[in-house]
């Protein structure tokens, strides 16, 4: 019993990681059409930069604002310089084209940080809380998580809902051409989003590093875990990324626990493909059909 | 049209496909004998990786270039043969022959392909690419899961059975040489290759390729045209993942080794390099990728040493290298290397009057260019034309 | 006032517009009609900034309008309505309607009131997602979200395609009105001949992209031969 308890809490934290993750592509998704393979290189790179200034003597927390300040950099320039003459056209391109940029991210972190394991500081105890005489799963690092990826979520909210700006994001996604006519710098719109996806991109590569090692490839499996978490919430619907986000953490926290952890990412393809075959609109879409 | 000026030869030449292919590749063969004979044995092991990337990423070209599908999983697909042929080949006393072990990777991976290829065939694009992504992390995982089987992190040896005498014989006689045992193995990857590039070519201009074709460039007139869309995809999968299978055994025998860390999502990204380098849907692409992959990492890392980086640091800076070429690649020339180079002439020729002899390529080679910028609905809202702004001056 | 003066449009190969020219003033309602093909909405593209010229000037007011990107075109007070209706789905009536108010910098309540009184069925559905809106609904909310940005003149692609003859005679009167009581200026695009003559002060008839009549609608109606060569009524 108290095995499961624990194994549901590693869960909930991951999956709100994850969610965060998922987040982060279906932003990119919903007003570019395309998925951002380079998001894990991306999240990596901003999270040794936040790694390179800690070591530096500076606190957790300029690292943390570092590592988010150089995501929305990131996102900008990439979206700006590279996706920008792919947009619109034929779909396989804009894939290579996140690939290539993965490849690239991947290599250049390598040279620049070194190929191999570091530890990453967390910002509070990585001691399970103590509930009465029984210490649980649940970390004070693993409430910060859950606290820091609900208020970026929040603020998201906000900003969509009820701000100018939002509002414009929203319309430069659904219609490009019907906002140019209402005179949206729809170019400028497209540019902001990758920058937010990228920002909160970096704060789930920053959750996960926290009191764990980095190393150019930890974000790998997680862009995979993202991908799973976006699909089962339709690609299309960030409610839905967050919901695919909870439900993937506990679903591979279980087959962590009880099965193996080496077979994690293999239920991850196994979610996947059982969704993308079954219902491939996501698990909340009304069923009406969707290509895939 | 009938031209009485041809020759019998010229004629026999247009229509025997097939005679053709294998005219090409043993033309190939001569050559491979001259090079894997005149080369030192360090040059044996890296033209044996050519070989085994080569056939890979020609696989991996008939999916991605003829029939419009991506995989990112290729390197698990190798995985899949690799570890096939590693327990088919456990000692020195092999349990089986070695072309036993060869045919049966290229039928295990064949079958997981088919498996894979099932549930590929209904997504398309990013999905396409996130499904497979996600089975080239996850595969790496079995082989630790089951540690007692298949070996763990530190995987499977390879026992590379005794050079059989008559081939010892065969290849003393014909070339005057010993045969070595690296030379052995990049003789047996080169064949492969050949053998395998013959088949892809042929079914890639058969029937059967051209309705890989038709269903790439357009799925509903390819319906209507009575092609099934499914099974055109799984079909070109299953070729695809055979070819993967032969590569994976192929290398498992040249580096003696089947382990997670040599099937990391880096080689699969590796083999996209080679196709998209190449040129989507050309063979001879493919092997130049091939050719690209394996030698130019020693250059670019000695250029990096020359530089004053570290080993560790240099080593990387081939990935940096094909990841720029690829980032490159879709932003300047998008029908890749060779299929550029390939428009490049067809459009010289199209400006010179046709000439009788020299037929038109097949234009259906030539990936579609993208030219988003001819779009209307482009989002992206701030292109000038430099040529309209400035006629708007001269009026 | 916007003026056309040789306008010659290509689109990809094909020449849409050769040398058109015609002028449509404010408190008037000009229709631009011809068949499918006849280059009319291209003509509107062409104004609103989303395609380009070959050669030609396009001005509104004292702007060259040939040199302005899409965008800039609510803020000199040009509207352009798109074919299709352009709604965006996902937004909901009253977020559809903002959107056309930010064109113009801040949106006030008092400029959400006016335009929702003018629409009164979209006023009872302002928080309803788009997506759930009847296609008279839709037109309705395109022609109030292009209000919203108070623009001097309008440019309306085919507003009468696919909706019933009464809910085109209701938008129709609702832009008379509009015309005549605040000098709004229409260019109206449609291939529904007859209903847009009933309606318009002038006619421009387009045929392979050039211009073959401008004249008072009265008088456009009354031509039988003209009615029939090139308005199919």
């Amino acid at each position: 019993m108290q095995q499961l308890l624990n194994t549901l809490l590693g869960g909930l934290t991951l999956g709100m990681v994850y969610a965060a993750f998922a987040l982060a592509l279906v932003m990119i998704w919903r007003s570019t059409r395309i998925v951002n393979f380079a998001q894990a290189p991306m999240a990596m790179v901003t999270t040794f930069i936040a790694l390179s200034v800690i070591d530096a003597g500076h606190s957790y927390w300029l690292g943390f604002a570092a590592a988010l300040l150089s995501g929305l950099v990131l996102g900008a320039v990439v979206e700006r310089v590279l996706v920008r003459p792919v947009e619109g056209g034929p779909e396989i391109n804009a894939v290579i084209l996140t690939l290539g940029l993965f490849i690239v991210l991947h290599a250049l972190a390598s040279v620049i940080f070194g190929n191999r394991f570091r530890s990453f500081p967390a910002p509070f105890g990585v001691r399970g809380i103590e509930v009465g005489d029984t210490t649980i799963a649940l970390t004070t690092s693993g409430v910060f998580t859950i606290l820091a990826v609900l208020a970026v979520m929040g603020l998201l909210v906000l900003l969509f809902r009820f701000t100018d700006i939002g509002l414009r994001m929203r319309a430069a996604a659904h219609e490009p051409e019907v906002a140019r006519l209402l005179g949206v710098r729809v170019g400028r719109m497209l540019t902001l989003g990758w920058a937010l996806a990228s920002l909160v991109g970096s704060l789930a590569g920053l959750l996960i590093a926290s009191g764990s090692l980095v190393h150019p490839s930890y974000m790998d499996s997680v862009v995979v875990y993202g991908f799973v978490a976006a699909v089962l919430g339709g690609l299309d619907s960030p409610l839905g990324a967050v919901l695919g986000g909870l439900l993937l953490g506990l679903s591979l926290s279980l087959v962590s626990g009880y099965v193996g952890s080496q077979l994690v990412a293999l239920a991850a393809l196994g979610i996947l493909v059982v969704v993308l075959l079954l219902r491939p609109g996501g698990l909340f879409a009304p069923a009406a059909a969707r290509r895939v | 049209m009938p031209a009485p000026t041809r020759t019998a030869a010229l004629t026999w030449w247009r229509h025997s496909l097939l005679g053709r292919h294998l005219l090409v590749a043993a033309l190939g063969l001569l050559v491979v004998v001259a090079v894997l004979e005149s080369v030192s044995d360090f040059r044996n092991v890296q033209l044996a990786s050519m070989a085994y990337l080569g056939i890979a990423a020609g696989g991996l070209t008939v999916l991605t270039g003829l029939n419009g599908q991506l995989s990112l999983g290729h390197g698990a697909l190798m995985a899949v043969g690799a570890y096939t042929t590693a327990l088919c080949l456990p000692g020195p006393d092999a349990v089986v022959p070695l072309p036993v072990a060869v045919l049966a990777s290229v039928l295990v991976t064949l079958l997981v392909g088919a498996l894979v290829g099932v549930a590929a065939a209904r997504l398309h694009g990013p999905y396409l690419a996130g499904a497979t992504l996600a089975l080239a992390v996850a595969v790496p995982g079995l082989a630790l899961f089951f540690e007692e089987r298949l070996g763990g992190e530190q995987g499977l040896r390879v026992a590379l059975p005794e050079i059989p005498a008559w081939v010892l014989d065969l290849a003393f006689f014909v070339t005057g040489q010993e045969l070595t045992r690296s030379r052995y193995v990049a003789y047996l990857g080169w064949l492969t290759l050949l053998v395998t590039f013959v088949l892809l070519a042929n079914l890639s201009r058969s029937r059967v390729g051209r309705r890989w074709r038709a269903v790439r460039d357009g799925e509903v007139a390819a319906e209507l045209a009575g092609i099934r869309l499914g099974q055109a995809r799984v079909s070109a999968f299953v070729v695809s993942a055979a070819a993967a299978g032969a590569a994976g055994a192929m290398m498992a025998i040249s580096v003696r080794l089947a382990a997670p860390s040599g099937f990391t999502l880096t080689l699969s990204l590796t083999l996209l390099t080679a196709v998209v380098l190449g040129g989507l849907g050309s063979l001879a692409g493919a092997l130049v990728g091939a050719a690209l992959l394996t030698f130019l990492p020693q250059l670019v890392t000695r250029i990096g040493t020359d530089a004053g980086l570290s080993d560790i640091q240099a080593a990387e800076l081939s990935p940096l290298v094909y990841g720029l070429v690829m980032v490159l690649v879709v932003l300047l020339a998008p029908a890749g290397l060779v299929g550029t180079l390939r428009l490049a002439l067809l459009r010289r020729r199209a400006r010179r009057p046709a000439s009788p002899v020299a037929g038109i390529p097949d234009p259906r080679h030539i990936p579609d260019s993208p030219g988003p910028s001819d779009s209307p609905g482009r989002p992206a809202g701030q292109t000038h034309d430099p040529a309209t702004t400035s006629k708007g001056h001269t009026s | 006032m916007l003026q056309i003066r040789d306008l010659t449009v290509d689109y990809g190969p094909v020449r849409a517009l050769a040398g058109v020219s015609f002028s449509a003033g404010g408190g008037a309602i000009t229709a631009v009609l011809g068949a499918n093909g006849a280059g009319k909405t291209t003509l509107l593209r062409t104004v609103s900034g989303l395609h380009r010229a070959e050669s030609g000037t396009i001005t509104f007011d004292e702007h060259r309008l040939d040199r302005v990107a899409a965008e800039r075109m609510p803020a000199l007070g040009l509207a352009h309505v798109p074919e299709g209706r352009g709604v965006i789905a996902e937004l909901t009536v009253e977020e559809n309607l903002r959107l056309g108010g930010l064109a113009r910098g801040r949106v006030s309540r008092g400029e959400l009131d006016r335009v929702l009184e003018l629409f009164p069925a979209l006023a009872d559905r302002r928080s309803a997602t788009a997506h759930v809106l009847s296609g008279g609904e839709r037109q309705m909310l395109v022609i109030g979200r292009a209000l919203m940005s108070r623009p001097t003149m309008l440019l309306l692609d085919e507003p009468s395609l696919g909706l019933a003859p009464r809910v085109v005679a209701q938008i129709f009167a609702l832009l008379r009105r509009l015309v005549t009581d605040e000098g709004l200026g229409v260019v109206l695009v449609e291939q529904n001949a007859r209903s847009a003559l009933s309606v318009a002060d002038r006619g421009v008839v387009l045929d392979l992209g050039r211009v073959v009549a401008d004249e008072p609608a009265a008088v456009l109606a009354d031509d039988d031969q003209l009615r029939h060569a090139y308005l199919g009524f």
